[in-house]
Order: C-alpha cells, then sequence, then structure tokens
C-alpha cells in the first residue's frame, strides 16, 4: 500500500499535504538489484542498516547480508515493518518478510508480473514458441473476425 | 655415443630413420646390415613422419539422444525439424523427417549442423536393421563407359524424373516412419512440418531451443 507521509508542518488535519515521493529509503524497504553485473541482479532486498549517503546495507533470506551501493537498486512500494530494528538477525527478518508477504504482494503487483512475464519467454524451448506463434495467429484470426 | 634404445615408430624427436638402430657392442660384419654410415647424405633426406594416433570416435553431444528432435542448419533440408535416431559408425547422426510428415528420409547429418531442442518423440518403436550403416548411404559410382548419343539426350530427362530408391530402402522408410509418427502428438507433428527461420529480434545465443 502507498503511504504517504505528513509533512512537518501540515497543522490540520483538512490539510494533509503530501509529498510527491512516496518511496523512501528507509529501514525494511524492499529494492530490487537492478545491475545486470552484479551477482544479486534480479534479487529482492531488504535494507537493513546504512552507510552512509550512497550505501546502504542489505538482507534477504537467501543472500549474504552484504552493503550495495543504492545505485544499483530499483526502489519498490513494499515495506517490510522491522519494528525500527536495525540489522535483524535471518530468522527475525525472515518473519518480517513473511509478515508482510512480500513475495505474494510482489507476484500480484505489475512489475513482479512484468518480469515473470519476461523470464517466462526467455525461457521458452523451440517447441513452446512455436506453440505461441500458432496460438497468437489463432487469436488475430478471431479478432479479424470479429472486427469484420 | 649410445641412442636410446626405443622403436623407431615411437620416437617423435629423431627424424633420421637411419639413426633408429638398436646398439649392439661389438657390431659384427654380419649383423652390419643398418650400419650406421660415417656420412650422411648430401642432400636432406624426406623421411614420413609418424602417424600413429588412434581414431577416436566422435563424441556425441550430450543435449542429442534418440527421440530428440533437432533443427538442420544446411543442406537441402535446412530448417527442417528431424528426429534423431542414432549414431552410426563415422560419427554422422542417422535422422528422419520423418518422411511422411516432412520429406526428409532416412538421412545422414553432422551434428555440427544441427542444434538440438528440448523435444524428444518416443522411438522405441522403431526397428533399425543393421544393415543400416555407413555403407547403405554410400553414393552408388556411376560407371564411366563411353556414352552414345541416346545416353546423352536422355542425361536431361534422368534428372528431371529424380534419383531412383530402391523399393528396399522404400519400406524401410516407411516402416520407420509408421513407428514414429505412432507416436507424434497432433502439435507434436505439427511442428515438425514446420521450418525454423530466425527473424528480426531473434538473438540466437540468447535462445533456449
Amino acid at each position: 500500500a502507498k503511504s504517504r507521509r505528513l509533512s512537518l508542518f501540515s497543522c490540520t488535519d483538512s490539510h494533509v499535504v503530501t509529498m510527491p515521493f512516496t518511496r523512501n529509503i528507509e529501514l525494511g524497504r524492499v529494492c530490487l538489484v537492478n545491475l545486470a553485473c552484479d551477482p544479486l541482479y534480479g534479487k529482492l532486498v531488504v535494507i537493513v542498516d546504512f552507510v552512509d549517503m550512497n550505501r546502504v546495507l542489505v538482507d534477504s533470506p537467501n543472500i549474504t547480508r552484504c552493503v550495495i551501493s543504492l545505485r544499483r537498486l530499483a526502489i519498490t512500494s513494499l515495506v517490510v515493518d522491522l519494528q525500527e530494528q536495525r540489522t535483524p538477525d535471518a530468522a527475525t527478518l525472515a518473519a518480517a518478510m513473511k509478515a508482510c508477504d512480500v513475495e505474494g504482494q510482489w507476484a500480484g503487483s505489475a512489475w513482479g508480473k512484468k518480469i515473470a512475464k519476461q523470464a517466462a519467454r526467455k525461457n521458452l524451448s523451440d517447441f513452446d514458441r512455436y506453440k505461441v506463434m500458432v496460438a497468437r495467429v489463432k487469436r488475430s484470426a478471431l479478432i479479424k473476425k470479429a472486427l469484420k | 655415443l649410445s641412442f636410446p634404445s626405443h622403436a623407431p615408430s615411437q620416437c617423435a624427436l629423431c627424424c633420421s630413420g637411419s639413426l633408429h638402430q638398436t646398439p649392439t657392442m661389438p657390431q659384427s660384419a654380419a649383423s652390419a646390415a643398418v650400419k650406421r654410415s660415417r656420412f650422411y647424405p648430401a642432400e636432406d633426406v624426406r623421411t614420413p613422419l609418424n602417424r600413429n594416433f588412434t581414431r577416436k570416435p566422435t563424441k556425441l553431444r550430450s543435449t542429442i539422444t534418440p527421440g530428440t528432435v533437432l533443427i538442420v542448419l544446411a543442406g537441402r533440408f535446412r530448417g527442417k525439424r528431424v528426429v534423431f535416431l542414432k549414431q552410426l559408425e563415422s560419427g554422422l547422426l542417422l535422422v528422419t523427417g520423418p518422411f511422411a510428415v516432412n520429406g526428409v528420409p532416412l538421412r545422414r547429418l553432422n551434428q555440427v549442423y544441427a542444434i538440438a531442442t528440448q523435444l524428444k518423440v518416443d522411438v522405441s518403436g522403431v526397428n533399425l536393421p543393421a544393415s543400416v550403416d555407413d555403407t547403405y548411404f554410400k553414393k552408388a559410382k556411376k560407371s564411366k563407359g563411353k556414352k552414345s548419343e541416346e545416353d546423352f539426350m536422355a542425361q536431361g530427362a534422368a534428372a528431371a524424373a529424380g534419383p531412383i530408391v530402391s523399393e528396399e530402402k522404400k519400406t524401410l522408410q516407411k516402416a520407420v516412419d509408421a513407428a514414429i509418427v505412432g507416436a507424434l502428438a497432433a502439435d507434436e507433428k505439427a511442428y515438425l512440418k514446420s521450418l525454423f527461420s530466425l527473424s528480426k529480434n531473434d538473438k540466437p545465443h540468447d535462445m533456449k531451443f
């Protein structure tokens, strides 16, 4: 869910000042490693601590906790509730991620679906590509017929 | 000087054959048949190089197993998808369309010109006689006799009629086809009928077959 942070200067409820930026770099933020040459490319990681302005410590159940540059990350709209505890241990992190259902939310999101679709297309065998071609030809024939 | 005693065929270093002799001390006149001469020839004598390796059988790619559908990349049937049957003695692959499906007969194919796809067809029902080997596919030698004018005129018609295939080959092809086609699903059959080609955004190194 999108969370909008209140500006420090809002005084009444009727005018809630919202920031144009909603995906903050914060504890528990789920990010996607976006640099192809990085060994973690394509993985979802959670920010568990900060090193400096450009680097953060990330962790995930399947990886070894490591420092990574923010430039290599694409920030998602998902946040894991870590109860303001920096660098949780593996079990706590896994439990928190399960509680927020990171996997399920990601799989249901448009971004996650797009990545899954790209991966599926890349893994098509020659026979699969043939079947897709047949299906597309059939579908377009139906569409053309319907448009007549 | 004593030369190491080894068989002439095993020596890669000493090129001159005349130097290969097991030294016998003392050398009698009788055993001096290959006696080492004091002088070597004025002109270099060519000795043949040793070629004593044993040919290893061609290694079959691990992705190619009996029943694998292969994409033919070169030759008369390029682009066709064929079924692999077995590897012959020469290392070439024995494949067939099947002929009834896409017109590729029992034929040999070099695995270098084949892409193995992930689709495997059931070929357990195919019984290939032992006579189907490399000699089965060898082209018959054309007799070089004197040709008369009639023969010359008949050449064109013979070429247009196509190659003469023996009845034996035809019956074998039919039997093999029946065994393979029987195990094919409808979409697999249509797939074998279709041709492979690359289109604009295809990157073969990125594609899975």
